[in-house]
């Protein structure tokens, strides 16, 4: 009973503050429907460097239990290890849909980031986004990464970089993909970067990379792609969820 | 009386005789000296470091924690570099890599960096108070203007104290001071870095001495009311003029201007005043002059989607029609060093129908909205000598060079040590944070607001570029100048190689340092020519100047023809095969084998070993790889000794080069190249772009 009483002043509260940004509007009087659930519409699973904004806004959408979007539904995030929002709670709009931005906190590691509304009778309805947010060596990772590896292992093109990803007769794994590399140890992943594909039985299409990089660069690219897998590396990664 | 009487009984007591003395003296000492440890107890850091006990005490690796803990205040001390930390008193678990994302703050070991904690202490990089013992104290002093604990976002400023070169650890420090260079901030304030060094700015404004020749007034006003409403990537910040300013401004710099010397003299009706709008085809016919002359390598042009296209070291191209009058136009094309000797666009040899289809299709880029509100009034003397005053006073000749006005010294503030600003000095507007970082970052981001009269412009700024400038400026911290040399990473240093003679103008011609570097000096947008001439064969090089091709369509910046004559095509291949010669081997030492069985090895180690065709393409019809050249006709390219030296060491001969070092014995690098020196091609001359 406490909990309902504290959400509800709590929305009533937000209510208040969206409603006194906009003085002309007429009083918004909550959702015409009730949310039953949250849904992401974009900006989950984007790989940030601590301490720093995520590159894309967060957009999450307010439905009711038809899978209609609700309108001026109430909505507040939650972020542990100083993960902050801007704005940090507001109302749905028309399209029932609210736009806001995350900065990450100052320790390396995967971040679930809890978008919140309110349901029938006062339950809070939750949804779970996961970010990542890469630290010093990890960055020094992704820079390598984007430099030597990218180009066959993303299979995505960008307008600076075309993929050779399809070009291969071996198939390049994404970093991403942590169902595969997951399985790898560390000290094959590392030994595949230092002394190409035939290290490990693979392909000679990896080429070896231990004379153009460094020991401490190699170091960094493993913990860059143990970093940005998914599903979650769970032996290095370290979750920062909402307590 | 009473009173007397009882403080008489109690000294009686205690020291009524020398036992009685003796015994009260020592409990006394026994406080006093309780008092140290008592006072430590309760220390937050001894608070800190009993939760850390506690804290491992359960684990499996307990005893060894143990031991290596070691409790009170822990100091390092570093003379040499000014460093006095008591970090490590509370940060007690910095160096137990076990417990990594098991433990909270202070308590989490500090992440892999690449330089040790011993040797560079804590506060070089993340500042703070070091000899405080207090987290407020440590972390957040603010109250006396000394240094907090950096925001983790402009982390990097604190590597570019000593790092002067780029590493890519720091994209964000790298990232800064290029924006530095390019949005011309060094124009109007110093920016010195360590050891002499000095940023300098990369923007090239255009010189104003003969602006009327160009544009007109009224595409001036709206221009400086708000360069990005022309350009949307305009680096020209917005002075927020005033209506009656930018009239007045406009009106000075058309009356300052002077006609060019040796242009050929200007049509009568010359205003880009919507030209009768060619055929469509002719259109098409310029559009595709534009694209095959390659000038959306520097230029660019926003496409249907209103997404810019093109590179970004010449102005955007959209409204060039609306801004430039066409004999302007025609002569810039045909010539562009006749109006500004200085400009980093190469002196095409257009043919009269190239440049009447170029100069036609950047006519016709017009926006006819973007001077439809502009109606000015002949001006009057007053309004000239009013702009010329408002130009001198803004500092407009701090950037441009504008006839009768001098260029400025020091006409912004010096921001050599802007990192290390007292707050003592500064002026916060009301509620904004009281920290260096939230300063620095509102004077990029709304300069006006620190005062209406203050003559720093408005940028138009990503927050991105906000954090990296910020950033960077942070860097130029007290601390960075008393660094010691040792420890010092030196960037590229600034080099004024300058070719001489008749290559050496044609050079400058065709402004190759505006893509290739050679010798230290260029851009790096093309490959690096310095050892070209070891690099390259006589004969591939002139047809590759008389007609250009690319190996790699994908790419969007490609060399231009320039219409060389026979002549000068000679001069540049003599010149270059002359003398960008690499010292570290000699052409001629490498006779490659030229039998079958040589070359069959080559093949197979090419294909299987190596597995070359991941990257490089040598049958068009079953290679597919293009990370790489294609490599077709390396063997009409490329001279034999270039390749078996690149097989062997690519780095040392292009440092940073993508082609892993794969350290090839002799053997393998012979046999590979006796394949690769028989892929003559077809005959047909290509582009090589390495990068």
């Amino acid at each position: 009973m406490r909990l309902l009483l504290g959400i509800s002043s709590v929305t009533i509260l937000m209510l208040g503050a969206a409603c006194s940004r906009r003085p002309p509007q007429p009083v918004v009087k909550g959702p015409a429907t009730v949310p039953a659930a949250i849904v992401e519409v974009s900006g989950g699973k984007q790989v940030s460097t601590v301490g720093t904004p995520l590159d894309l806004p967060l957009v999450i959408q307010v439905n009711d239990a038809q899978g209609v979007a609700v309108a001026g539904a109430p909505v507040w995030f939650h972020g542990a290890n100083g993960v902050a929002f801007e704005p940090s709670s507001g109302v749905t709009g028309s399209d029932g849909q609210f736009t806001f931005a995350a900065t990450m906190g100052t320790v390396a590691g995967l971040y679930k980031i809890a978008a919140l509304t309110t349901g029938v009778a006062g339950k809070t309805i939750e949804l779970r986004i996961e970010e990542r947010a890469l630290g010093f060596e990890q960055n020094q990772g992704r820079q390598l990464s984007d430099l030597y590896c990218a180009r066959c292992h993303d299979p995505e093109s960008t307008a600076e970089r075309v993929s050779n990803h399809d070009n291969l007769v071996a198939q390049a794994h994404a970093f991403s993909d942590g169902a595969f590399l997951n399985k790898m140890s560390d000290a094959d992943l590392v030994s595949i970067i230092q002394h190409g594909g035939p290290a490990l039985g693979k392909s000679a299409e990896m080429p070896p990379y231990g004379h153009t990089l460094s020991k401490s660069d190699i170091l960094a690219l493993a913990a860059y792609i143990r970093a940005v897998a998914d599903p979650p590396n769970q032996s290095r990664e370290a979750l920062y969820a909402q307590k | 009386m009473a009173t007397r009487n009882s403080l008489g009984s109690i000294r009686r007591k205690l020291f009524g005789d020398s036992a009685r003395a003796f015994g009260t003296l020592g409990v006394v000492l026994l406080l006093l000296l309780a008092i140290v440890p008592a006072r430590d107890y309760f220390r937050e850091w001894y608070r800190l470091q009993k939760g850390y006990l506690r804290l491992i005490h359960g684990r499996d690796d307990a005893i060894t924690l143990q031991r290596r803990f070691q409790g009170g205040v822990h100091q390092t001390w570093i003379p040499a570099l000014n460093v006095v930390d008591r970090c490590g008193s509370c940060h007690v678990a910095m160096k137990e890599v076990s417990l990594s994302g098991a433990i909270a703050q202070p308590f989490r070991p500090h992440p892999t960096v690449p330089h040790s904690l011993d040797e560079f202490g804590c506060v070089l990089c993340h500042r703070g108070q070091g000899v405080a013992t207090t987290t407020e104290e440590a972390h957040r002093s603010t109250l006396a203007g000394e240094e907090p604990i950096i925001p983790a976002r402009y982390f990097e400023s604190s590597c570019g104290q000593c790092h002067l070169d780029k590493p890519t650890g720091t994209p964000r420090l790298n990232t800064g001071r290029n924006l530095l260079a390019r949005y011309g901030c060094a124009h109007c304030h110093t920016i010195d870095l360590p050891y002499g060094a000095r940023i300098m700015p990369t923007d090239d404004p255009p010189p104003l001495e003969h602006i009327a020749e160009k544009t007109t007034r009224e595409w001036i006003y709206a221009w400086i009311k708000n360069p990005q409403a022309y350009s949307t990537a305009a680096t020209m910040p917005n002075f927020q003029l005033k209506d009656d300013d930018a009239r007045d401004i406009s009106a000075f710099l058309i009356s300052q201007s002077t006609p060019v010397a040796g242009a050929a003299p200007q049509s009568a009706a010359s205003t880009p005043a919507t030209p009768a709008t060619p055929d469509a085809a002719i259109l098409q016919a310029g559009a595709s002059a534009y694209g095959e002359s390659f000038c959306a390598s520097c230029h660019a042009i926003q496409n249907t989607a209103g997404l810019l296209v093109g590179g970004n070291v010449g102005p955007e191209l959209t409204r060039a029609g609306t801004k430039l009058k066409p004999d302007w136009l025609r002569q810039w094309v045909r010539n562009p060093k006749v109006y500004d000797p200085k400009t980093a666009m190469p002196h095409y040899r257009f043919d009269d129908k190239q440049l009447s289809l170029i100069a036609g299709f950047l006519g016709n880029k017009t926006d006819s909205d973007f001077l439809a509100n502009v109606h000015l009034e002949p001006a009057t003397a007053q309004q000239i000598a009013h702009g010329r005053l408002l130009v001198t006073e803004m500092g407009c000749a701090t950037c441009h060079d504008i006839n009768g006005v001098h260029h400025p010294d020091n006409f912004a503030p010096d921001l050599t040590n802007v990192g290390s600003r007292p707050l003592a000095k500064i002026v916060f507007f009301q509620g904004m944070p009281r920290t260096l970082p939230a300063y620095v970052e509102a004077k990029i981001r709304q300069p006006r607001k620190f005062g209406a009269a203050l003559k720093m412009p408005q940028f138009t700024l990503s927050t991105t570029e906000v954090d990296d400038l910020v950033t960077a400026l942070l860097a130029q911290t007290d601390r960075a100048r008393a660094i010691p040399a040792s420890l010092h990473v030196a960037g590229r240093t600034a080099s004024n190689y300058d070719p001489a003679g008749q290559a050496g103008r044609l050079m400058h011609d065709l402004n190759c340092f505006s893509c290739h570097s050679i010798n230290g000096r260029g851009g790096d947008m093309a490959p690096d020519l310095t050892w070209e001439g070891s690099s390259v064969q006589r004969d591939w090089l002139f047809k590759f100047f008389k007609n250009p091709n690319t190996l790699r369509p994908a790419l969007i910046r490609r060399m231009p023809k320039f219409n060389l004559t026979d002549q000068e095509a000679n001069t540049l291949t003599d010149y270059i095969m002359t003398v960008y010669q690499t010292p570290a081997f000699d052409r001629e030492s490498v006779q490659p084998a030229s039998d079958a069985p040589s070359i069959e090895e080559g093949r197979q180690l090419f294909y299987s070993k190596y597995a070359c065709q991941a990257c490089h393409i040598v049958d068009p019809q079953k290679d597919k790889g293009y990370v790489g050249p294609t490599l077709t006709q390396v063997g009409s390219r490329l001279n034999a000794a270039w390749i078996f030296q690149w097989l062997k060491a690519p780095q040392s001969l292009r440092p940073g080069t993508l082609e892993p070092d794969w350290q090839m014995s002799d053997a393998d690098a012979t046999s590979l190249t006796a394949f690769l020196v028989a892929q003559k091609g077809s005959g047909k001359t290509r582009e090589a772009k390495r990068r």
